[in-house]
């Protein structure tokens, strides 16, 4: 059924009880010609790509826990690209366009509300870094205002301007940024990559590689085998395991990033925030609570949940920033599997085994990357040619020194 | 978590600073192969889902540089040794 106010009325006459299935539910054939792991929202993004943009409808996305159960439905749903190096200002900004165009794309309400994301700076050198920021999104076509104290006030009157320490000299806003209802975005990929004949597979785990001479030709899942010539991996927090079934090393380790959500209040943060005197960041969700995270934990964990010294970090940067958080009580937190590359950038590339490729190493970044991640990973399924606009993101790039250390924080290869 | 400091005793890890997988090992500049086994050394890593050997710095304590067995799973800390010595039970 497609969604319209239409479908919308009807449903609800009928008290909402006959929507039908958003996608099937089907069996695993024995063969697919390309089957994507992972189905979080870049394994889902590349399979709707695949079939629409690439005509290769014969695909399965193989999905061993269920759709949206990943990162894609535990991110705190902001997009930007607000980004400064080469080989990421392009991607992000190519990622922003498709999501504004995106509800209208896979007919499915994913809540894309571009309320503006704002960073703080509180001293001249962070000045002088963001001026230099905004000046590099502007010459590549990116929406950049840099606003001083006055301007940041009338915005976000209820920020700690004045602190001793650190106080708020103003900002650089993206009014493009905002967010989007994550696990919508999930949905609407399953719902219109199954409409175009993709098999979207739940509960299905990938166990190990079928490889022949150097050439990978099908899978072995805990429901059974499956064949294919062409496999693109896009496990996120499980890159390593999954990639270790083929015998492959990466530079990446596996962090937890936590989240939390506040009580709900009324309407209080006027986009996204971010602190640029400790790691913090906090929107406002349409139910009211205060949606916001801040540092990784720090050591490796696969546990999906982090320890309290992170949570009090986290809350003293929010309430340094903004002294009425005080008065709200945390509803809830949790952490996901983040896939921490050495040098905080991701990879979508080949692997050096033939039909095999590789979209991992997101960090804490990847949602708002999941339109372009998955645009370009299709291409590379595709054509077998890297996408212009992800061709920095090389697996061998570690090895070359062509890193692209746009923030330089998660794992720390430079102390050993 | 709890991290037993082997100089310490039981001390919260927020006393502590960690600094990742204390497997790898440095090659020696002379080897023939020391371009690539630095790539590997810097760079890539086991990453397992399970028991992990890790360094941490006891920063708000001895200051002293220990050794953590680790399960990333379940955040269960093992043991724990001096980073000086080697592993209990194994040669250097
Ligand atoms: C707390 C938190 C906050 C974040 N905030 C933001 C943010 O504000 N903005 C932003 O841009 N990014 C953010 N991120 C990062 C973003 O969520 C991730 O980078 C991105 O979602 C990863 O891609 P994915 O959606 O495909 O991952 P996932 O949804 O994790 O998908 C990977 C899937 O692979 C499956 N899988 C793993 N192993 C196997 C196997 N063997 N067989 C079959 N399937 C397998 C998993 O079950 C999973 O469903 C945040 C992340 C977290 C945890
Ligand atoms: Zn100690």
């Amino acid at each position: 059924m497609r969604h319209s106010i239409v479908s919308l009325l009807l449903n609800a006459a009928t008290g909402h009880r006959r929507w039908p299935r958003m996608w099937r539910d089907p069996e695993p054939r024995p063969h697919y010609e390309a089957i994507v792991v992972g189905g979080g929202g870049h394994g889902l993004a590349t399979a709707y790509y695949l079939a629409k943009a690439h005509g290769v409808r014969d695909v399965a996305v193989l999905e061993k826990g269920w759709i949206g159960g990943g990162n894609v439905g535990r991110n705190t749903t902001i997009i930007r690209s607000n980004y400064l190096l080469p080989g990421n200002v392009s991607f992000y900004e190519a990622s922003l366009r498709h999501w504004e165009g995106l509800e209208r794309e896979l007919n499915f309400n994913a809540m894309v509300s571009q309320r503006g994301v704002l960073n703080l700076y509180h001293s001249d050198a962070q000045r002088d870094a963001i001026v230099r920021r905004g000046n590099a999104m502007r010459l590549h076509g990116v929406d950049a205002e840099l606003l001083d104290a006055h301007e940041v006030r009338r915005i976000a009157p209820f920020l700690a301007m004045d602190d001793a320490r650190f106080p708020i000299r103003g900002g650089l806003l993206q009014p493009r940024g905002g967010t989007v209802r994550h696990d919508a975005v999930a949905w609407g990929y399953a719902r219109a990559a199954d409409r175009l004949g993709v098999d979207v597979i739940q509960q299905c785990e990938l166990l190990g590689f079928e490889i022949e001479r150097g050439r990978v030709v099908g899978v072995r899942t805990s429901r059974g085998r499956i064949g294919a010539r062409r496999i693109g991996l896009a496990c996120a927090g499980h890159s390593s395991q999954v990639a270790a079934l083929a015998g492959l090393t990466l530079p990446i380790e596996t962090h937890v990033l936590q989240a939390f959500v506040s009580e709900g209040v009324k309407p209080l943060i006027p986009g996204v925030i971010t602190f640029g005197a400790g790691h913090f960041y906090v929107s406002q969700s349409d139910k009211g609570g205060l949606v916001f995270g801040g540092d990784l934990d720090g050591y490796n964990s696969y546990a999906q949940r982090g320890n309290l010294p992170t949570v009090e970090d986290v809350c003293e940067s929010g309430v340094a920033m903004i002294p009425a958080m005080s008065r709200l009580r945390l509803l809830r937190s949790w952490g996901g599997r983040m896939d921490m590359t050495m040098d905080g950038s991701p990879i979508i590339d080949r692997t050096p085994i033939e039909g095999l490729y590789l979209n991992a190493g997101w960090c804490y970044g990847g949602f708002k990357a999941t339109p372009a991640s998955g645009w370009c990973f299709a291409h590379l399924l595709a054509t077998g040619e890297s996408h212009a606009l992800a061709r920095a993101y090389r697996l061998d790039r570690f090895a070359t020194g062509h890193l692209i250390d746009e923030k330089g924080q998660g794992a720390h290869p430079n102390r050993q | 978590m709890r991290i037993p400091c082997p100089f310490c005793g039981l001390r919260g890890h927020e006393e502590f600073v960690v600094d990742g997988d204390a497997t790898v090992t440095r090659p020696a500049p002379g080897r023939p192969d020391a371009p690539t086994a630095a790539v590997r050394f810097v760079y890539l890593r086991d990453n397992p889902a399970g028991w992990h050997r890790e360094w941490w710095f006891h920063a708000f304590g001895c200051e002293r540089w220990i050794v953590v067995e680790r399960d990333t799973v379940t955040h269960a800390v093992g043991r724990v040794w001096s980073a000086g010595d080697p592993a209990p039970g194994e040669d250097r």
